[in-house]
């Protein structure tokens, strides 16, 4: 076979997936069929894992396919199906585009593996998860990262070209581009996605894939169990001629041409080192322990390892609850969110709890399972899905949550269960949805215009899909808003459309786990009309 | 005066008669010497059909639109529902007014709304997007505040500037074609309620008066042509709906260039009386229009 085809293959396939997985995050018009999500995300690992314990299926296996792939023929996923690994590609390229131009020779070289680093950041993903937090995995997961970078920095620039190119547009008086009303920038998701994009480019930039041997805890899991793959990477010690071009573009520095070795467990099977080699000196070898027959006992180790992440359900929620309650007595889970800040309305108003997506079914099911890739806030056409702050308390920080300060969820829509890679948001009908209860309109008297200005409103009425929010007679023939609870979902249209400020005079109130709504049925109209009959006037 | 001067004198008088529009100089002369009513009531048919004898009536659509002119028309698009539930406008009545604006030689017809649900899906949902391609109208967006332009509304009591959308303050001709509806603030929304979803702000006018705000804005744009579709409207829960059962087949249509002696009428075949509807008073007291449908001239017609 021609080794070199294998790297173009790579670069190829790579960048398949790297443009599939991207398009999904710009897709700001909603122009992508919803089916297509799950099926471009199948193979994200740390989401499907995600998925699988607690959905079992085949639709949650890409990570046992990317699993078994690591165990043929080493770290794939890194090398062309994770996203970010593809960007640090990216980013390495210009990089030696750029230093080609100046004319500096700086190459990359065989160092040491930083294990002291890669286990501590897998120790800091992975124990903090047992106990139920998952903030760890959301903030280094490489695909939620990327997600992150993508909705905070890369689709925002695209919204901003298109809107450029709209003005110019209509300045031509051409309807045909319109422009995009970006409604959220969440300061703290934004400078997280700036600090990851920044350590990102950085590290891509000076010494190839450090990061995903250095940080990234599914690099350094796959990377545990490439030592044990069929298909691994070695240096064909009699065609070897030392002369260290491999070396120098190996993006894992992981090819030790003075020993003639490759530390496989790094290598992100980039096949750079097949595609440059002068003398045939890069070789493939079989065998699962092939390069293992010295100690026996490192066996053992993956086997506990591997146990150690499928861990069950049932247990996970018991440390899940003890973790929660522990740190909820320090306060930190229980900010309260002011819902506006100005002055007039007097009365302030305290949400307990904060709305969580339609899908979700509960807020602790959303914590649990969300890894804030920020997909469903990227694909929400109303905006209404934004990156928490405090809201979820410290642990849930970037998880996404109901903002209606921004929006309210959009009755016919459920995109967001539709896209959700792993099971925060669990794809449900659009007539479940419409009569989930995600929360509850509070109605709030003494904030209300029609009480206080003595004038009609009806603001939170009009927008209300369900009439759970109905106008019934006031005082000088006004109407003021009535809630029946039983018929509200928590859509937050009320609260969005209500007009007063600094505090609503009507809000919801999360749900901690989602109820049904009843059926608002009314009688029907009469249809009798008489067409022939004079007009009134 | 040499022959030169005389040739050049000739020819800048005939070129500024043959180019110059005076027809905006003679508007009342130009409407008067075809048609006499004030307003023209409609039923019994179906929505394209009843605006063709409704719009004859007054002399045809090319009493209200000239040649090469930009006509923008704002249905209301204002909800995510399809057609039947008589949240928006009916689709077809839309692409047969745009049909007529062409026929009388518009050079542009533009339609928008600044929804209230998420405006991609009110357009698509609601038919109108389809409806007005289809008939060779341009669809505009109403949800970038960068289209709005600040506007003072000299006359108005309670509003007294406002963010209004170009294609209004830009167009020629200003075609304002809303469904009759129950609503829960507004008691019923005919014309002048249909003018919010011109306006980026409407927060601003649920705060200040509701319906003192609405007759406000009447003072400042007096659309050109009011077509209140009343085919399918919905008795309760409005604006919005509920279901299927909100909305009755009413068959029927008004078309003033009155937009106060359009919602009057309106409110009259709603079944509602003109006191409970603040905002018709309010405008009737500000001149917008007349509310008293025994001074009009109408034309009543039953198909």
């Amino acid at each position: 076979m021609n080794v070199t085809v294998l790297k173009k293959l790579r670069v190829a396939l790579s960048l398949l997936f790297f443009l599939l997985t991207l398009s999904l995050f710009l897709d700001y018009r909603n122009i992508l069929p919803p089916s297509i999500y799950s099926k471009i995300l199948f193979l994200q690992f740390i989401p499907s894992f995600i998925k699988f314990i607690s959905v079992i299926g085949i639709g949650a296996a890409g990570f046992i396919v990317i699993l078994l792939l690591t165990l043929f023929s080493g770290r794939v996923y890194c090398s062309s199906i994770c996203p970010l690994g593809t960007f640090q590609d990216i980013v390495s390229f210009l990089e030696r585009k750029l230093k080609k131009k100046k004319g500096k020779k700086e190459f990359l070289q065989y160092e040491k593996e930083k294990n002291w680093w890669r286990y501590s950041f897998l120790a800091l993903a992975v124990i903090p998860f047992l106990g139920g937090t998952i903030l760890f995995i959301n903030l280094l997961d490489p695909y939620s990262s990327f997600g992150k970078i993508s909705s905070h920095l890369f689709r925002p620039l695209l919204i901003a070209f298109n809107n450029s190119i709209a003005f110019l547009f209509e300045k031509m008086n051409l309807y045909i581009i319109y422009p995009f009303e970006y409604k959220g920038v969440e300061v703290f998701s934004f400078s997280l996605a700036l600090v990851i994009f920044l350590v990102i480019v950085y590290l891509s930039f000076t010494k190839g894939r450090l990061y995903c041997n250095m940080v990234c805890p599914v690099g350094t899991l796959l990377g545990f169990v490439s030592k044990f793959a069929f298909v691994k990477i070695a240096v064909d010690e009699r065609n070897c001629k030392s002369c260290g071009i491999c070396e120098r573009v190996c993006k894992s520095s992981c090819i030790d041409t003075k020993t003639k070795t490759v530390d496989f467990d790094r290598c992100v099977a980039c096949f750079n080192c097949f595609d440059v080699c002068p003398s045939d000196g890069m070789k493939f070898e079989y065998g699962f322990l092939s390069s293992f027959k010295k100690n026996q006992q490192n066996i053992e180790e993956t086997k506990v390892s591997e146990q150690e992440e499928k861990v069950s359900h049932s247990k996970r929620n018991f440390l899940f609850n003890t973790f929660v309650y522990a740190v909820g007595l320090t306060g930190i889970t229980l900010s309260q969110v002011k819902i506006t800040p100005k002055t007039k309305s007097k009365v302030a108003v305290f949400r307990k709890n904060p709305v969580t997506p339609p899908g979700s079914q509960s807020r602790n099911n959303f914590a649990q399972n969300c890894t804030a890739c920020h997909l469903c806030v990227s694909v929400c056409p109303t905006q209404v899905l934004q990156p928490a702050y405090l809201e979820y308390g410290l642990l849930g920080m970037f998880q996404p949550r109901m903002d209606f300060q921004t929006g309210f969820c959009n009755f016919e829509c459920k995109l967001c269960g539709d896209v959700c890679p792993t099971s925060a948001i669990s794809p449900i009908s659009l007539e479940t949805k419409k009569l989930k209860q995600l929360g509850k309109a509070k109605f709030v008297r003494d904030n209300c215009i029609v009480n206080t200005e003595n004038t009609d409103c009806g603001a939170c009425s009009e927008h209300c899909p369900t009439k759970a929010v109905n106008m019934v007679p006031y005082k000088n023939k006004l109407v003021i808003p009535e809630v029946k609870e039983e018929f509200c979902i928590g859509c937050g249209a009320c609260e969005f459309a209500c007009p007063t400020k600094p505090y609503k005079a009507i809000y919801v109130e999360g749900n901690p786990k989602h109820l049904t709504a009843k059926i608002n049925k009314e009688k029907k109209l009469e249809q009798k009309v008489d067409y022939k009959e004079e007009f009134p006037f | 005066m040499d022959r030169r001067k005389f040739i050049k004198a000739g020819l800048f008088t005939s070129s500024a008669i043959a180019l110059g529009n005076y027809t905006n100089i003679y508007p009342y002369l130009a409407s008067s010497l075809s048609s006499n009513y004030d307003l023209v009531a409609i039923k019994g048919g179906e929505p394209e059909a009843m605006f063709d004898k409704a719009i004859a009536s007054l002399g045809g659509m090319k009493n209200f639109v000239k040649k090469n002119q930009k006509v923008v028309i704002k249905p209301n698009i204002g909800w995510d529902v399809k057609p039947e539930l008589a949240a928006n406008t009916n689709p077809k009545l839309v692409a047969r007014i745009i049909k007529h604006c062409f026929d009388a030689g518009a050079k542009d017809v533009y339609v928008f709304d600044h929804t209230c649900d998420n405006w991609n899906r009110c357009y698509t949902n609601s038919g109108i997007e389809k409806a007005v391609k289809d008939a060779g109208g341009t669809i505009v967006s109403g949800e970038s505040e960068s289209y709005y332009h600040q506007v003072d509304v000299k006359k108005g009591k309670r509003l007294t500037s406002s963010k209004v959308h170009e294609l209004i303050l830009e167009s020629d001709v200003f075609i304002n074609v809303p469904i009759l509806k129950h609503h829960g603030g507004g008691r019923i929304t005919v014309g002048m309620k249909n003018l919010m979803g011109v306006v980026w702000d409407r927060r601003y006018w649920h705060q200040n008066d509701l319906h003192q705000c609405i007759a406000d804005f009447a003072t400042f744009k007096k659309p050109d042509l009011n077509i209140v579709d009343a085919y399918l409207v919905m008795k309760k829960n409005g604006p919005r709906g509920v279901s299927q059962d909100d909305v009755l087949t009413m068959k029927s249509q008004i078309i003033s260039t009155d937009i106060v002696a359009a919602d009057a009428a309106a409110a009259k075949l709603f079944g509602i009386d003109l006191a409970d509807v603040p905002y018709i008073n309010y405008a009737d007291e500000l001149k917008v229009g007349r509310k008293d449908l025994n001074k009009l001239n109408i034309n009543r017609i039953i198909l």
